[in-house]
């Protein structure tokens, strides 16, 4: 089963916390959004594998874009 | 000896000295601590220049800072042109997609009512009241605008009163928050607002200028400012116009506002024992302001099934988006999955319409 973890917020992918294959729990940080000068911590919604990461750093996202999924 | 007595050496009393002081402390918050430096570095030096004997920089008709004073602020330049670089630099959408969302706005001028009451109680005139309460909405340029009108000699201290907090919002406002929530209602995770259109985003500044504009008037200069600086960035044509309204223009009248607000803080018209009591209701307003905020979410969520979470209400308060990145922070503490900023920036935004609008009714009402 595949989740995608979609941008709660709109802003610019400031940081990728982890790496496609890489092993993560529930609550690992995976991304920071930075939106009105402040960085956002995404954090993972449930354990699984990063299966495929859709943006890269420096991208602007807008709500509800696909990040990133874990499987 | 014509040159001796001519030096502003000779003339220099304890009361200037403590101005230096105050001036050069805020210069140091600003470059040490980096409170509102834009605002703070230029108004402290302006305090250092306004309180060197002799040099008449303030003098009416004469001194140079007094026609950056006069012309800017007394004539009510400078503020709407603030608003203009505001206006270009907000984006309507959170507040369209949750326009509920707009009462808490409203509700987080509780403290600037309550305060000029207050205020008036205990011995200001009802002009002084009104600028001193209009701290509450933690926004500078309309505490300026206002204080300009009504109680300009109280416009240096409700001024820096107005930006200090702005700069302390991170420190006086959580916990207000946490002690008016519980962690269930700090945890609450809000449902998406519907998605904004371009087209919706065009003709808000449009309405929204004519609508407040023709409920109170008073508001106009500052109100048409903001929604021209909006229309500029949302028309999606003008990108030079909104470029330069947002950076270049901005920068530039912040300069004149800052010195020249520092200037207005003689030590004759600041040290006096109103400017302590300016502090604290300015501070008790800004703190009332972001407990009705809070508050009045609560009630809301007493007559809805779509929850709204109380933090948000915080951000009721005008200052953007330092408000808002307290309502994220305080919810992340309680569920870090929980993302509010983009929430919180509904009634923040709101926030800074409802304290214009504050400012205009007080105008209409006194002047």
């Amino acid at each position: 089963m595949t989740e995608d973890v979609l941008a709660p917020l709109s802003g610019n992918v400031w940081k990728i916390t982890v790496e496609v294959g890489e092993t993560i729990e529930e609550d690992d940080e995976v991304l920071i959004i930075e939106a009105l000068k402040m960085e956002t911590p995404i954090y993972a919604p449930c354990d699984g594998k990063v299966k495929e990461i859709h943006v890269k750093e420096g991208d602007t996202v807008e709500e509800d874009q696909p990040l990133l999924s874990i499987e | 000896m014509e040159f001796i007595e001519g030096m502003g050496l000779l003339s220099v009393t304890p009361d200037l000295v403590l101005m230096w002081g105050i001036g050069l402390a805020l210069i140091y918050l600003a470059v040490t601590r980096q409170y509102e430096p834009l605002l703070l570095l230029p108004i402290g030096f302006g305090i250092l220049l306004a309180n060197l004997p002799l040099a008449l920089l303030m003098a009416p008709e004469e001194g140079l800072i007094w026609h950056f004073y006069h012309y800017g602020i007394e004539w009510g330049i400078i503020p709407p042109l603030i608003f203009l670089g505001i206006g270009a630099l907000t984006d309507f959408g959170p507040l369209l997609s949750q326009p509920r969302l707009i009462f808490l706005g409203a509700g987080a001028q509780v403290g600037v009512y309550v305060t000029f009451f207050i205020a008036y109680g205990i011995g200001f005139s009802v002009e002084e009241a009104a600028t001193i309460g209009i701290i509450g909405g933690a926004d500078g340029p309309t505490t300026i605008f206002l204080a300009a009108k009504l109680a300009p000699h109280l416009l240096g201290a409700c001024a820096v009163a107005a930006y200090s907090y702005m700069a302390l919002v991170p420190i006086i406002q959580p916990p207000i928050m946490r002690l008016l929530t519980t962690e269930t209602e700090r945890k609450i995770k809000m449902q998406k607002g519907r998605k904004v259109s371009a087209r919706e985003k065009i003709f808000f500044p449009i309405i929204a200028a004519m609508v407040i504009i023709l409920i109170v008037p008073a508001s106009a200069p500052l109100m048409a400012m903001f929604m021209l600086g909006n229309l500029f960035r949302e028309s999606g044509v003008v990108d030079r116009l909104t470029d330069t309204a947002q950076n270049s223009l901005l920068n530039i009248v912040t300069i004149f506002l800052g010195v020249s607000v520092g200037a207005t803080m003689s030590a004759d018209s600041f040290l006096r024992k109103d400017a302590i009591f300016i502090f604290f209701l300015g501070l008790f307003a800004f703190m009332l302001s972001t407990a009705g905020g809070v508050l009045l979410a609560k009630l809301m969520n007493a007559f809805t099934s779509n929850k709204i979470n109380p933090l948000v209400g915080a951000a009721g308060v005008s200052a953007v988006p330092m408000a808002a990145r307290v309502a994220q922070k305080v919810g992340a503490q309680a569920d870090k999955k929980n993302y509010l900023l983009m929430f919180a920036m509904g009634p923040n935004i709101a926030g800074v319409i409802g304290t214009v609008i504050a400012a205009g009714i007080f105008l209409t009402m006194l002047k």
